[in-house]
């Protein structure tokens, strides 16, 4: 009997040594540094999803994301490097300075045309943010409300051609470089609302923006195209099947779901708009 | 215009007698012009043969040049150019107005009217030493932070003054130059006539100044057209941002190459009238 188990053991132990091996021979050759996988995420990187802009204390939804595929892909945290780069240093064509590139970047038909994406780790509602001043002036989590607000965005995003499609606003939005001039533009009330990510919007309602409100979500489940958020990396490389292999696990195996429970707000309060 | 009628000229005498320094001239020319085109055309196939040969071309060619994402985009993008030639049409003459009131106080002569001159090169020192887009920000943001009601937040206002305080700020310059580059005399002949101090100005020398510096204000309004690019910072939604939007849409650089195309059809006219402007003058003044 005790040779039994040890010999199971042994078994158990040499099957996830193989698996481990598998992995790290999956990613073998394929990364930019040999035995480092290099991430690079934004600059700065922001809450929720990299906490305190620093990646590598793995902090945040996208950091503890980014260590666990780094392991599953056979990476100890030590073997982990990280990048900064903008959108356009990612999408500029040439040689990449990472092996893929994580900072809620949506995954569309469009951009898959000149980039590679990874099976996306998290798909996000889309929330309405705005101000206490505009919900007391009458703004409800109504379509045909929404449609008369003055509109903001920020203009690299694919909130817009959500806002374009679903809203259909009124009067032309007004676009934005970053968050933070969108946030200047609601706060002088040069618009009325911007539309963001959730968990992005939860954060500036209830930290950055004065008298901030969360009007209302459109959960992904509701819309035809819902914003999945992959991993940005260089068309054609051969990494990404190994990413590919690491995030299928974590998905299946819930993980990916205990990492966003942990790190990103639960959002059940906001109300849905139809 | 005035070369050719020389030309003509000099070919009028040349059959009646082709002096054998014409002949010689003439043989000069012809090889200066073979050599140039001969130079020029290997300049072109080498970049026309050579580029493409590079490595990363094709991922190049995609990014910047992608004929789909051109066809794609190119009509919002002329759409949204609308709005930059709208921005230049209202703030062109005001900057000129403002610029004028500029200069003029700068170069007010009366003593009562020094704090007049304080300001006006304060103004110019401040304006010309700030970045365009922080101007843009501090006031397109700034002032509608104060609380003020729709529609009178709207960056397009301020965006516009913004703009304007710029822009008046170098146009007063190049106004000045052109007031100091009259001379003192024609000041005093104008005081000889019995003209005030406000007529001599309004008549002998703003009208000399300012065709005098036609050409250099050209080129400020060239740089406004494309520096209206930067309202785009607070909102507005102008072929730059358009572009970028499209840019972020597609994940390709090729509607910036749009944008500059368009940019091109109306920057290169305006330069080559400027430099028409510029010549006449200098051959005027010779």
């Amino acid at each position: 009997m005790k040779l039994l188990t040890g010999t199971a053991l042994a078994l158990v132990l040499s099957a996830s040594s193989a698996l481990a091996m598998g992995h790290g021979a999956c990613a073998a050759g394929k990364t930019l540094t040999e035995d480092t996988l290099t991430i690079a995420t934004g600059n700065p990187a922001y809450y929720p999803w990299v906490m305190n802009d620093a990646p590598e204390r793995g902090e945040g939804f996208e950091a503890a994301v980014a260590y666990a595929i780094a392991e599953k892909m056979g990476f100890g945290a030590d073997d982990v490097t990280w990048v900064r780069t903008s959108f356009d240093e990612a999408i500029q064509p040439g040689a990449k300075n990472f092996d893929f590139n994580m900072q809620q970047y949506s995954i569309t038909p469009e951009r898959e045309e000149m980039v590679d994406f990874s099976l996306p780790y998290y798909t996000s509602a889309m929330a309405v943010l705005t101000t206490q001043s505009v919900v007391d002036g009458g703004a409800t989590a109504a379509l045909d409300s929404l449609k008369g607000l003055k509109w903001g965005a920020v203009a690299t995003t694919t909130a817009l051609p959500i806002l374009n499609d679903v809203i259909q606003p009124d009067s032309d939005p007004l676009l934005y470089n970053d968050n933070a001039d969108v946030n200047a533009a609601i706060m002088a009330g040069q618009i009325d609302a911007a539309l963001y990510d959730l968990p992005t919007a939860l954060y500036l309602s209830a930290v950055v923006v004065e008298g901030g409100a969360l009007l209302g979500q459109f959960p992904p489940e509701q819309s035809e195209q819902p914003d999945q958020f992959g991993l940005l990396m260089e068309d054609g490389n051969p990494l990404k099947e190994c990413v590919d292999a690491a995030i299928m696990e974590l998905t299946e195996s819930g993980e990916l779901a205990a990492i966003e429970a942990q790190w990103l707000a639960d959002a059940t309060g906001v109300p849905v708009i139809e | 215009m005035g070369d050719t009628s020389l030309g003509s000229a000099a070919v009028g005498q040349s059959t009646a007698a082709p002096t054998r320094r014409e002949v010689y001239e003439a043989g000069v020319r012809r090889r200066a012009n073979r050599i140039a085109l001969i130079s020029t055309a290997a300049v072109l196939a080498a970049i026309v043969l050579l580029v493409p040969l590079a490595p990363g071309w094709d991922a190049v060619q995609k990014s910047f040049f992608n004929g789909r994402v051109f066809a794609a985009t190119f009509p919002g993008l002329l759409e949204a150019f609308l709005l930059n030639v709208m921005i230049f049409a209202w703030s062109a003459p005001l900057i000129a107005i403002t610029g004028l009131a500029i200069a003029l106080c700068r170069d007010a002569r009366a003593p009562a009217l020094f704090p007049l001159k304080l300001f006006g090169v304060a103004y110019t020192d401040i304006f010309r030493g700030l970045p365009v887009v922080l101007v843009i920000y501090i006031i397109g943001f700034g002032v509608p932070g104060l609380g003020l009601p729709r529609p009178w937040n709207s960056p397009y206002i301020w965006g516009t003054l913004a703009l304007v305080l710029v822009y008046s700020a170098y146009v007063a310059e190049v106004i000045r130059s052109g007031i100091d580059s009259i001379h003192q005399s024609q000041r005093s002949a104008a005081a000889s006539l019995g003209l005030s101090d406000r007529d001599t100005m309004r008549f002998v020398v703003l009208p000399q100044a300012i065709r005098n510096v036609v050409p250099a204000n050209m080129n400020l309004f060239i740089a406004l057209q494309k520096d209206v690019a930067l309202l785009s910072f607070i909102g507005p939604v102008e072929i730059f941002r358009q572009a970028g939007v499209y840019k972020s849409l597609y994940a390709n650089f090729t509607p910036y190459v749009g944008a500059a195309l368009i940019f091109l059809a109306l920057t290169i006219p305006a330069t080559r009238y400027a430099d028409y402007l510029m010549n006449k003058q200098n051959r005027a003044r010779s």
